[in-house]
């Protein structure tokens, strides 16, 4: 392999470290299935805010003090005196919320085209841990700038914790290093801030070893059968990635030029104050799906009907169903016991899956809303019907939906549209 | 690891002293793991520990206030390790209310058990749910139906002796350990 390269000290390197063969097979050669939609720019996307964030956020630190009477006032001046600081910061902030937008899409799609399915499932398993991990970061990193919602947020997530039983108060104090949250925790979390994304890039790369080992999945689900399925990623996929990124700058740059503070909360330009609690707490919106889930259970929600030995508190329910619901997703591979791959497919599952996705944003709505009335309710309803999906629905249609003939190979189905 | 070199032993010559040796070795590696494992918890600790609370954290834990300056019906808030703690001169009819009864199914419990002084209410100002501070501190604040404190994040509202009457919250607000050091003037921590 290392002799195609013409150039001869690429070809000395690459005899010693095969670092251009490993490139040209994952970027160059590497055959991709040649129906790809444009649902399947989302991944290389992801990949390049991950670096927009990495090189924004180091930046911002060279500014940026850790601690609770400079915190603040070190953002407003990487906002006003530092060059272009405003424009770091906008971008680092519009760029959390980009990253969420694409990692959704980029989970959906997969979920509608059953990607995770055998044998991609610890590829779907590796995402939904950079998910989680993506959301670590993304909380202690509103804890920064040490506003008033980076306070409260911080406050109300940490004390999720303490619903361990008899250790759960220990923890809290751990995790804060005192008695609430306070100077040890913002420089801890800064430490990790800085630390977590690069294990999300250590974990993206996991994720694309298992992609590469059997490849990209397609919009038609049928694995690829020859040469006649595929083509090269480059120029093909460079090209539509290329594209793709284009439209999402505009997007992105659009928001960090005239909206930046579209996404944020005007409470966190009020300076932290631990004695005054916001009359909203409201976290960052790509959390507010899981917030009115910790939000929606009722009390005693476990024992309903008074009969267990112990009681589970509304509280403990809430953390266990909210962090229920991202574990859940890991199951998902062996939950879906359809051999179908792709909803396309799968006449009934695909209703299913987008009114699962219409729940799932309809819990972000109410995950912004005060929890009484109505919408507690409907939070209710929702919560339980994204469980109903994951537990009942998928497994159900699995062994009963009838589907529709799969195409012969994914050419014969380029081929069938073709002549249409 | 073990079955590999049992089934390599019984592949040699000399099989049942290869047995042996597998036995000796099994139980020389299980040991050096053991001891492994021990000591990288142990290296581990001091870690984790730096983590917890420090001294200079610990040092503050006590907060001296004057109460003589507080009329009747009005509450301040003081700092106590870093957490606002709420201290209430109740007026008769707020202490009949409290007395009352034990408030509500959750957390029942005496006022009495919940102050040294009927008129001096004391406690954590902080939501036994997720930590939010309470609101009706201040005059004009909501209060709530029991009209004590009412927290706005997810609406836990508390009676007059700081217990949970309504809302997500599973316990009382805390009473923080404290004495009075004169006939108006306390020591919390
Ligand atoms: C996975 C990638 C990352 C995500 C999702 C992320 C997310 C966030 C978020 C949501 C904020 C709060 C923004 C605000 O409201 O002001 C923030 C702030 C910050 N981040 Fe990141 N971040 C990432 C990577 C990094 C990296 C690699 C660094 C480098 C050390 C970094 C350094 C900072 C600093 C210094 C701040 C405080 C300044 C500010 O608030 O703008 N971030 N981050
Ligand atoms: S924190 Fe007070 S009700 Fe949730």
């Amino acid at each position: 392999m290392s002799s195609e390269f013409k150039n001869p000290v690429i070809r000395w390197i690459d005899h010693r470290l095969p670092v251009f063969t490993m490139m040209e097979h994952s970027a160059v050669t590497y055959p991709t299935p040649k129906n790809l939609n444009y649902w399947w720019n989302f991944g290389s996307l992801a990949g390049i805010v991950l670096v927009v964030m990495i090189l924004s956020g180091i930046f911002l630190a060279m500014n940026y003090t850790p601690h609770t009477s400079l915190a603040f006032d070190s953002v407003e001046r990487i906002m006003r005196d530092v060059n272009y600081g405003w424009l770091l910061r906008y971008l680092h902030m519009n760029g959390a919320s980009m990253f969420f937008v694409v990692v959704y899409i980029h989970i959906f799609r997969g979920m509608y085209y059953g990607s995770y399915k055998d044998p991609r499932e610890l590829l779907w398993i590796i995402g939904v841990l950079i998910f989680l991990t993506m959301m670590a970061t993304a909380f202690v990193g509103y804890t920064l700038p040490w506003g008033q919602m980076s306070f409260w947020g911080a406050t109300v997530i940490t004390n999720l914790f303490s619903v361990v039983p008899i250790v759960g108060d220990y923890i809290v104090q751990w995790l804060w290093g005192g008695f609430s949250v306070d100077n040890p925790t913002l420089n801890r979390f800064f430490a990790l801030h800085y630390l977590l994304p690069f294990v999300i890039f250590a974990l993206v790369a996991l994720h694309l070893v298992a992609l590469h080992q059997h490849k990209s999945n397609n919009p038609t689900g049928v694995e690829i059968k020859g040469d006649r399925d595929t083509i090269p990623f480059h120029p093909y996929y460079t090209v539509k990635d290329a594209f793709g990124l284009g439209v999402f700058l505009l997007i992105y740059l659009g928001f960090t030029f005239f909206a930046p503070n579209f996404f944020g909360e005007p409470d966190n330009y009020v300076a932290a104050n631990p004695l005054v609690t916001p009359a909203h707490i409201v976290p960052e919106w790509y959390f507010l799906p899981f917030y009115a889930m910790l939000r929606s259970v009722p009390d005693n929600f476990i024992d309903a009907w008074g009969i267990l030995p112990i009681i589970i508190s509304a509280k403990a329910a809430g953390v266990c169903i909210m962090f229920g619901s991202i574990i859940l997703l890991m199951f998902l591979p062996w939950l879906d016991t359809s051999k179908v791959r792709s909803a396309n497919f799968r006449p009934v599952y695909k209703w299913a899956f987008w009114l699962f996705l219409f729940n799932y944003i309809l819990l972000g709505y109410i995950g912004g809303q005060p929890p009484e009335g109505a919408m507690l309710t409907i939070g209710r309803v929702s919560t339980f019907w994204y469980f109903f999906h994951l537990l009942v629905v998928v497994p159900f249609l699995g062994k009963y939906e009838r589907t529709l003939p799969l195409p012969e190979s994914i050419s014969a189905a380029v081929m069938a549209k073709e002549s249409k | 690891m073990a079955d590999h070199t049992t089934t390599a032993g019984h592949g040699a010559p000399h099989g049942s002293h290869g047995d042996e040796g597998d036995s000796r070795r099994d139980f020389l590696v299980l040991s050096t793991l053991t001891v492994g494992a021990v000591g990288a918890g142990l290296a581990a600790w001091p870690f984790i520990d730096t983590m917890n609370p420090s001294k200079d954290v610990l040092a503050l834990a006590s907060t001296e206030v004057d109460l003589s300056p507080i009329s009747e019906g009005q509450s301040i808030t003081v700092i106590w390790r870093g957490k606002p703690v709420f201290i209430r001169k109740r007026t008769p009819g707020e202490i009949a209310e409290a007395k009352k009864s034990l408030g509500g199914d959750k957390d029942p419990q005496a006022d009495d058990k919940r102050t040294k002084k009927p008129e001096w209410l004391v406690v954590v100002g902080i939501c036994t749910h997720l930590g939010c501070i309470p609101l009706g501190q201040r005059t004009g604040d909501p209060k709530g139906d029991y009209n004590g404190w009412f927290c706005p994040c997810h609406g836990s509202m508390y009676d007059t002796s700081g217990r949970i009457r309504v809302g997500p919250a599973p316990r009382n607000l805390d009473v923080p350990p404290y004495e009075f050091t004169g006939d108006t003037a306390i020591r919390i921590g």
